[in-house]
């Protein structure tokens, strides 16, 4: 139902700015999508700058019951910011004015609009890191990722978003600004409201600024890359070094689909006919990593890997990275759609979780390649398909379903780090029994009277189920 | 007309699926840096594209996202799914014009028409055009502008356009057919020298410099006769059958000797000759043909790297570089510049924080959305003044007018100048445009 005019108009009033107020039907289909599936229309979107305005917005919004969308880049995979009632999109990405870097109390305060990657680009220039490392960081906002709890490859070492987050501003479903948390490490006053804002997929309320912990920047790395004949050695290297007492930065995976890929994509040198690579990344002092690599290289070689390679310099490293990278765009060139899943196992059960997938494979016979975090038991399933063809699709839905059975099964979850969203709600009564989803029901309905932020977001209806066509 | 209005963006639409939405396209396109809305970002055209072609919009509605776009294929670049943006970007193009022409007025149609048939490609109205802007150049005569194709073209805010033009070309001079021998001991090359309509007209000194640089690296350069203008100005307006039409004159003209290399110093103009092929999908003759002529193309930065270019003179410059955006993202040529500047002693080479962000030039976009265009601009001045250069040096005509309006713009023509890499080489070795004819 489109908006009345006198909403429009309250609104522009707000944002006193009409071009951040956006109605026009090429403006509102342009924020329709996210990079899942999916398209649903706004009625409105509004592009705010300042904490007041979201205010003064979500009490409008609160008090006609029009739905909310909280959204950063859209680069979400699991379909968070689509509005799939209708009503206002609320766009963050335009909010970036604050990026603060505390050198001594070792921490960042940002406005949600501010990009992953500048935090850490402006920590590196005061030998500080933020660690939380999402491929996408180069586009994702700080909302976004606060919002999705994001991981990425150093998540392995270094935890993922929720680690880092210290404090929020919070604009309450009812209107209301809040704070949770602060500017210390410790913090242990009242209910810890971060930690249940980090997560939330825009359901709980509009994040408006966040305090970031940062750590101080590791001096060296060293990169190695191991080639094995079959896949589940590769998953038994990686528990092998996760038991060995060193703790390396990244380990992350390419299948025999993502090395044939990555090769006829670019040559990069990478073995074809091996089943299996890993790239390692080991992190710390110079002298205490260069130890540990030797190491390294050897339980390697003891696990039965065909070859060790050592990055000696530091284009070799940046090649051995490359062709990590690579496989996105090389898998892309195959077929035109791509299904990214993220269920994650615990690192014990990720050999098995390689058979099973191997199996699925077979069974639907689909095009599945996998690679991704294999040093958290976040591997990336991903399915290669092509959505305009229907009957392919109708597979592609049975092999996700089964992937995640697959997931649960081993101990694990539905999603490591893209969130619930639209894609996986109607697959959480497969993770959680009644009373554990009614307890998360009764938070968001105490916060949220109304049910307009995010609405139709995490919690299945009866009857939903992933549809991919 | 409707029918190929729809059979355009049926087959732009087809490309939308390589899209997948990740975004990652977003920093790099300039609209969506000065614009600020998803509907100016490559993934929202990309979006628009398919509505339309699903028919949520009108292919009116589509026209004005796309009329914006500079066409920089920055996205392209960046995209980790390959997206044929620069593809899409024509056919949506092609569709737009046919659906124009069946609205538009006939006074606007005959002019569009006039412009893109008759002005840029005829030889002698560019001739007289660059020996126009020659007299009026050096006699000072104002109101150049007001002549009558350009009148179309520059509706406003003429005075800095007019501040960025350079030396045009003296008039009864011609180019064509000319012969210039190899003056290096060791001969190395044959090549052809393509003009390019806009080059030869407005900066005709910069294609002389080239066309020294090259003999004195060891070419023979050869003025093919009867070349006409690449056509990427008549394709990225939509009218892919006057393009054509240009590329086959070129392709043949360029096919009546044989030549080691087709040699160009404008990247724009070497980005279309490098893309012939695409114009002549399910043409097995012309598709042949034109991939035999592209395999030439070579921008001169390349060749002049290859051979090894003699410097003579200490330049004591600060320069950095402002890369053509059809230079990096289609030719994909980035290297051979930059080491060609770098390789001229004394010079302090300062790399731009930004150097892939387009400068808003966009072959004729800043003449028709000048507001936009000068806010792209803005940006990449400022990036300018941060690196306290006071040399800027481009490899493309549009761009290298483009950093002289921002110049003038800015008033620093005291602090900063623009030139051509092949300017700023020939004053490093000391090869002016009379020297050896
Ligand atoms: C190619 C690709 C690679 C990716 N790699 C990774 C990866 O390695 N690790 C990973 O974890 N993710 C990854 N992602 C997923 C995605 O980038 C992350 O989920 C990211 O955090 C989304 O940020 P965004 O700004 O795009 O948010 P959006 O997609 O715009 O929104 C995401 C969610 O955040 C909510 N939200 C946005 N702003 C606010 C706010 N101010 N307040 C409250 N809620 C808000 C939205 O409602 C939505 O639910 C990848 C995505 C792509 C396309
Ligand atoms: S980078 Fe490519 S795939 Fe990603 S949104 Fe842009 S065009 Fe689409
Ligand atoms: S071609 Fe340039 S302006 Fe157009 S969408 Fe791509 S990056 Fe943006």
């Amino acid at each position: 139902m489109p908006l009345q005019p006198d909403i429009v108009d309250q609104i522009v009033r707000i944002i006193g700015e009409e071009r951040r107020v956006l109605i026009k039907k090429t403006d509102l289909l342009s924020y329709g999508y996210d990079a899942s599936f999916g398209f649903f229309v706004p009625d409105l979107v509004c592009q705010v700058k300042c904490v007041e305005e979201v205010s003064e917005i979500i009490k409008l919004a609160n008090r006609e019951k029009i739905p909310i969308t909280p959204r950063g880049n859209a680069s979400g995979l699991s379909g968070g910011a689509l509005p799939i009632e209708g009503g206002i999109v609320i766009d963050v990405s335009l909010w970036n004015d604050v990026l603060e870097i505390h050198r001594d109390d070792m921490i960042a305060v940002v406005s949600p609009g501010v990009i992953t990657a500048d935090i850490d680009r402006a920590a590196q220039k005061v030998g500080l890191m933020y660690p939380p490392d999402p491929s996408s960081s180069n586009v994702s906002t700080i909302a976004g990722n606060i919002a999705e709890n994001s991981g990425g490859p150093r998540g392995l070492k270094y935890g993922v978003t929720k680690d880092y987050v210290l404090g929020l501003q919070v604009v309450t479903p009812e209107g209301h600004i809040i704070r949770t948390g602060g500017r210390t490490i410790k913090n242990v006053t009242g209910y810890d409201l971060t930690k249940l804002i980090v997560g939330s997929e825009g359901t709980l309320g509009i994040i408006t600024e966040a305090i970031l912990r940062l750590i101080p920047r590791p001096q060296a790395t060293i990169s190695l890359m191991a080639v094995f004949d079959d896949i589940v050695q590769a998953g038994y290297a990686i528990t092998n070094v996760l038991t060995s007492g060193i703790l390396p930065s990244k380990i992350e995976f390419m299948d025999q689909a993502s090395i044939w890929a990555v090769e006829s994509y670019r040559p990069m040198g990478l073995p074809i006919n091996a089943e299996a690579v890993l790239f390692i990344e080991l992190d710390g002092h110079p002298l205490a990593i260069r130890d540990e690599a030797d190491y390294v290289y050897k339980l390697m070689q003891k696990t039965g890997a065909l070859r060790v390679q050592k990055a000696e310099t530091s284009d070799q490293e940046e090649k051995m990275w490359k062709a990590r990278k690579l496989v996105s765009p090389a898998v892309a060139r195959h077929k035109p759609t791509k299904i990214s899943e993220d269920a994650t196992v615990p690192r014990s059960q990720i050999p098995s979780f390689l058979k099973r997938l191997r199996e699925i494979k077979d069974k639907f016979d689909i095009e599945l390649v996998v690679f991704g975090h294999a040093g958290d038991g976040n591997l990336h399933p991903n399915i290669l398909c092509d959505q305009r063809n229907k009957e392919e699709m109708k597979k592609v839905e049975k092999a996700v379903a089964a992937i995640f059975e697959a997931a649960l099964d081993l101990g694990g979850t539905l999603s490591g780090e893209h969130g619930i969203g639209l894609m996986k709600k109607s697959f959480m009564p497969m993770e959680f029994d009644q009373f554990s989803l009614e307890m998360m029901k009764r938070i968001k309905q105490a916060w949220d009277p109304n049910n307009i932020m995010n609405p139709g977001k995490i919690f299945p209806k009866p009857g939903d189920r992933l549809v991919l066509r | 007309m409707e029918a190929q209005e729809n059979v355009y963006l049926k087959k732009a639409a087809d490309l939308t699926y390589d899209c997948v939405r990740c975004g990652y396209c977003l920093p790099s396109c300039p609209t969506y840096l000065t614009m600020k809305t998803e509907t100016q970002t490559p993934r929202g055209r990309i979006n628009l594209v398919r509505m339309a072609a699903e028919g949520h919009i009108t292919v009116n509605e589509l026209s004005v996202p796309i009329d914006l776009c500079l066409g920089c294929r920055a996205c392209e670049h960046v995209c980790p799914s390959n997206i044929q943006y620069g593809k899409m970007l024509e056919l949506v193009k092609g569709s737009i014009r046919y659906h124009k022409k069946q609205t538009s007025s006939p006074l606007r149609r005959f002019c569009e028409g006039f412009v893109f048939k008759h002005v840029f490609p005829s030889k002698s109205i560019m001739n007289k055009l660059g020996s126009f802007l020659w007299v009026y150049q050096k006699s000072g005569v104002k109101k150049v502008v007001h002549m009558k194709p350009l009148r179309y073209l520059l509706p406003k805010k003429l005075e800095l356009f007019d501040k960025g033009l350079t030396e045009a070309k003296p008039p009864f001079r011609k180019n064509d057919g000319r012969r210039y021998p190899s003056i290096s001991e060791r001969p190395a090359l044959k090549v052809a020298f393509f003009t390019g309509c806009v080059m030869e007209a407005v900066f005709y000194r910069i294609n002389l410099l080239s066309i020294r640089l090259l003999q004195k690296v060891g070419c023979e350069v050869v003025v093919v006769n009867d070349q006409t203008c690449c056509g990427a100005l008549q394709l990225h307006a939509g009218e892919e059958e006057l393009a054509k039409e240009m590329a086959k004159r070129n392709i043949e003209v360029f096919e009546k000797e044989e030549f080691d290399y087709i040699v160009n110093s404008a990247g724009g103009c070497g980005a279309m000759l490098k893309e012939y092929d695409g114009l002549f999908e399910g043409d097995p003759e012309w598709l042949e043909r034109a991939r035999h002529f592209k395999q030439k193309v070579a921008d001169i930065s390349v060749i002049l790297n290859k051979l090894g270019l003699k410097l003579e003179r200490v330049l004591s410059y600060r320069v950095t570089y402002q890369p053509s955006c059809h230079m990096t993202n289609v030719q994909k040529v980035t290297k051979e510049p930059e080491a060609l500047i770098q390789s001229i002693e004394g010079i302090e080479f300062i790399r731009l924080n930004k150097p892939n962000l387009c400068c808003g030039s966009g072959g004729i976009y800043n003449l028709i959305h000048f507001e936009e265009s000068m806010n792209i601009l803005n940006a990449k001045m400022s990036d300018i003044k941060d690196t306290k250069a006071n040399v800027i040096v481009t490899t493309n005509p549009g761009c290298l007018l483009q950093m002289k309006v921002g110049i003038a713009k800015e008033n620093l023509h005291d602090h900063i100048k623009a030139v051509h890499l092949v300017e700023l080489l020939a004053e490093a070795c000391e090869v002016t445009e009379n020297r050896w004819i």
